[in-house]
């Protein structure tokens, strides 16, 4: 009843092809985007935009690009984090060393780097498989890692090796750095992560697309009919390691500030795998809800206890923290193994139906 | 339908933004505790979190807090993890009033707070450890590194080597070895080293040991045991450190040439190793035990921590590290009011001109327990940067030099230069600090 589909035709090609074809949807879609554009600086506080907003976004364009890998082209990969480090520091690396290119070109060249790094990384993926796969990319993960940390040159020889975050300005305001207001990095975020999260989706149902999920189900059917593997599982590499390199540099140049390597070490892949597998594997929305789910939950777990006037020892809190983490995550995964996004279709299915089930 | 939805996206939105920005009308001095005695770095987290809490608790209780104005204390547990450690802050940093300064004990969360404090005017006091230039006060405004900063420390412990040997002509030709994190903190003193390996004519070999396997050494043990250097460096943290001891003790190494930083000399470090630890030395600036004035008025005192650490190197660093915050304040009231809650801004300018004689240390019953400290403007990690060496005898840290003092001849120009850097590089003029 909610979604009343009766009566609404496509009349033409384009309308039939539309990314959102039920008008609720994209409407509702619509309103979303403006609400996080023009609602969200003028009402929420300080802390929830910098604190909340900022790492959710930039984390849910890191799981776009493992879903990408994973949930469409169904490459289990460990080196999220690696890919992230590279985005960062070559951001930082470009940033400085060729101060007069503006910052909104500086970051998707970072994600170049990363993705000619991620090719390199994919080479393997044509040989081996699933969890031997698994292992390639965590070598990747470990020796990016490594690189960065060992040779100087990334971080203009600074003695400390933990370079902060350059301050640059798009259209006059600061969006990099510490002194930038979090709504302008809020703002230089979240138009990255509209951007990628539309091209993300319509990939996702393009040639490309179709082609990255046939080698998912089946590679050896997918080479019969026609589909070469190599560019299509190292084009899912390319991108994949694109969209992380991206969030690894606004990670780090609008979130803590500084490029530092402990920021995208191991957890943080296994972080990323998670939100990719509780979000949903292969769903755009998957992705932002499991980055939402996994960064979200321990905070509000965390903070909780104070919201309502109750003091409770920290670490207390933290163990409590850990548990019910845990807990909500085998929940889920019980209720619904194909993660929130699918939870999110079936209540859509549900409200077309509505109040009148069959 | 649409307006429903909107509404009540609204509504949800603005239910979060008031949630968590909702303000307690308890007054004082507001401290933001961040600590981690979760998580793998728990053994050094607990004992200084439950150092710097007691401290404050111990200043409520006994005198009222400072000229009347309590401290009011909350943790924010953050597990060592560096985008938590900043969502901490920032869920703190406007609580009661506003905070008053902010100790991270996390060198990627020192670095990572350094611009966001500053735009917040809210001083960090990182206690020998973090940003090392930072103690150029002319870039760093609001960042304290005082009693001694890793560069310092690294020449103070080669001095204490000279000592050893005979004098700064003895270190010529010999081999040390430097075992470290390889993380940016354990990397820190290296530019250093070489400078002074260059200067005074000695080598030394760099032992790496993996952020992520800090209990893998077996090799490196084995190359030190075929190189037999003079004397071992350590910068280390973490499982590491009892790992390296328990090698080197395996070895047979004489441990008292095995000179840990201060942050690899603690109790934790060397109970695993058992006897074979005994001799083992390490840097510190504050004295470990409970013999000490103030130690009395915290017996009996009721809601203090109970995890049976006090006295350990770490707590009696927390409650320094607390200690170096109250006098702060307690200068920042004399200039701007007396009995008024001070803003982090007036307590930066208080840590600037911190001078804590032995008297005044005297006179609050912290005699060796901490180090006199006299900070400027233009040196923010105090004006003579020292150290002490303790050895560990198998039941406790004994310290058993006088102060060794720093040469800052050569660790304040590398000083200046990586300040310069991070000014260029961030658009920061530097303050004129000669007025």
């Amino acid at each position: 009843m909610l979604y009343r589909e009766a009566g609404q035709f496509k009349t033409s090609y384009s309308a039939d092809q539309a990314m959102l074809t039920i008008p609720l949807d994209r409407w509702f879609v619509f309103a979303l985007t403006a609400f996080a554009i023009v609602g969200v600086p003028l009402l929420a506080s300080e802390y929830l935009i910098g604190s909340i907003l900022i790492p959710v976004l930039i984390l849910s364009i890191a799981a776009l690009g493992l879903n990408i890998l994973t949930g469409y082209c169904g490459q289990l990969s460990l080196g999220t984090g690696a890919f992230m480090a590279a985005g960062a520091y070559l951001a930082y690396k470009i940033a400085t060393n060729i101060t007069w290119l503006p910052i909104w070109v500086v970051i998707p060249l970072a994600g170049l780097c990363a993705a000619a790094i991620g090719i390199a990384f994919g080479l393997p993926s044509l040989r081996i498989k699933g969890f031997y796969l698994a292992v390639a990319t965590l070598a990747a993960q470990f020796f990016l890692l490594w690189l960065f940390v060992k040779v100087p040159w990334f971080v203009n020889d600074s003695i400390s090796g933990v370079p902060p975050a350059p301050p640059r300005s798009v259209f006059g305001f600061e969006v990099t750095g510490a002194v930038a207001a979090n709504e302008a990095k809020y703002l230089f975020v979240l138009a990255f992560v509209v951007a990628l999260a539309w091209i993300a989706r319509n990939l996702a149902r393009s040639r490309i697309g179709r082609s990255w999920m046939a080698i998912r189900d089946m590679d050896i059917a997918a080479e019969l009919i026609g589909i070469r593997p190599l560019p299509t599982k190292l084009s899912a590499f390319a991108i994949s390691s694109f969209y992380c390199g991206v969030a690894g540099a606004l990670w780090a140049m609008c979130f803590i500030n500084s490029v530092e390597p402990t920021a995208f070490d191991i957890t943080r892949s296994f972080q990323v795998l998670f939100m990719v597998i509780v979000g949903g594997l292969g769903s755009v929305l998957g992705s932002f809800l499991g980055a939402a789910f996994i960064f979200l939950l321990p905070i509000i777990l965390n903070s909780a206890p104070g919201w309502f006037g109750y003091s409770v020892a920290s670490d207390t809190i933290t163990h409590i923290e850990f548990m019910l983490f845990g807990v909500l995550i085998i929940f889920f995964l019980i209720v619904e193994p194909h993660g929130l996004a699918r939870l999110w279709q079936i209540a859509k299915e549900k409200l077309r139906l509505w109040p009148f089930p069959y | 339908m649409l307006t429903k939805k909107l509404v009540t996206a609204g509504v949800a939105a603005a239910i979060a933004a008031g949630t968590v920005g909702v303000v307690q009308a308890e007054e004082g001095q507001f401290i933001p505790a961040l600590t981690y005695r979760t998580g793998p770095y728990a053994p050094g987290g607990i004992p200084t979190a439950n150092g710097y809490t007691d401290y404050f608790h111990l200043i409520n209780e006994r005198d009222g807090g400072v000229n009347g104005v309590k401290f009011i204390v909350e943790e924010c547990e953050y597990g060592y993890k560096t985008d938590r450690g900043v969502e901490c802050y920032d869920r703190l940093k406007d609580k009661h009033g506003g905070a008053t300064a902010v100790s991270p004990y996390s060198t990627g969360t020192t670095y990572a707070l350094i611009d966001k404090a500053t735009a917040d005017k809210i001083p960090i006091l990182s206690m020998g450890y973090g940003r090392t230039s930072a103690a150029d006060g002319r870039v760093f405004p609001y960042v304290f590194n005082f009693p001694a900063t890793y560069w310092s420390q690294a020449t103070a412990v080669i001095q204490y080597i000279a000592n050893e040997m005979g004098g700064l002509e003895a270190l010529k030709d010999q081999r040390f070895a430097f075992i470290y994190l390889d993380h940016p903190y354990g990397k820190e003193p290296i530019p250093t080293l070489d400078i002074l390996a260059d200067r005074f004519g000695f080598t030394y070999d760099k032992y790496p040991v993996p952020f992520a396997t800090g209990t893998e050494q077996k090799s490196i043990w084995l190359q030190i045991r075929r190189t037999k250097p003079a004397y071992i460096i350590m910068w280390g943290w973490g499982v590491m450190n009892a790992t390296a001891v328990k090698e080197a003790a395996n070895i047979k190494f004489d441990m008292s040439r095995f000179i840990g930083n201060w942050w690899s000399a603690s109790e934790q470090d060397v109970l695993p190793a058992g006897d074979g630890a005994i001799g083992y030395k390490g840097a510190t600036f504050n004295g470990s035990g409970t013999d000490y004035k103030v130690f009395e008025d915290m017996k009996g005192m009721s809601g203090l921590s109970d995890d049976g650490d006090r006295g350990t190197v770490l707590y009696n660093r927390g409650m320094v590290n607390a200690a170096y915050i109250v006098e702060a304040v307690r200068l920042a009231q004399e200039k701007y009011g007396e009995g008024m809650r001070v803003t982090g801004e007036q307590v930066r300018w208080a840590f600037e001109n911190l001078d804590l004689s032995a008297e005044d240390i005297e006179a609050l019953g912290l005699t060796g327990l901490m180090p006199p400290t006299k900070v400027t403007c233009l040196n923010h990690e105090g004006t003579n940067p020292a150290i002490l060496i303790q050895q560990w005898n198998g039941t406790a840290w004994e310290i058993i030099t006088d102060w060794i003092p720093a040469m800052t001849d050569i660790v304040r120009p590398l000083i200046e230069q990586d300040a310069a850097q991070y000014a260029t590089e961030n658009n920061i003029t530097p303050r004129d600090c000669s007025a």
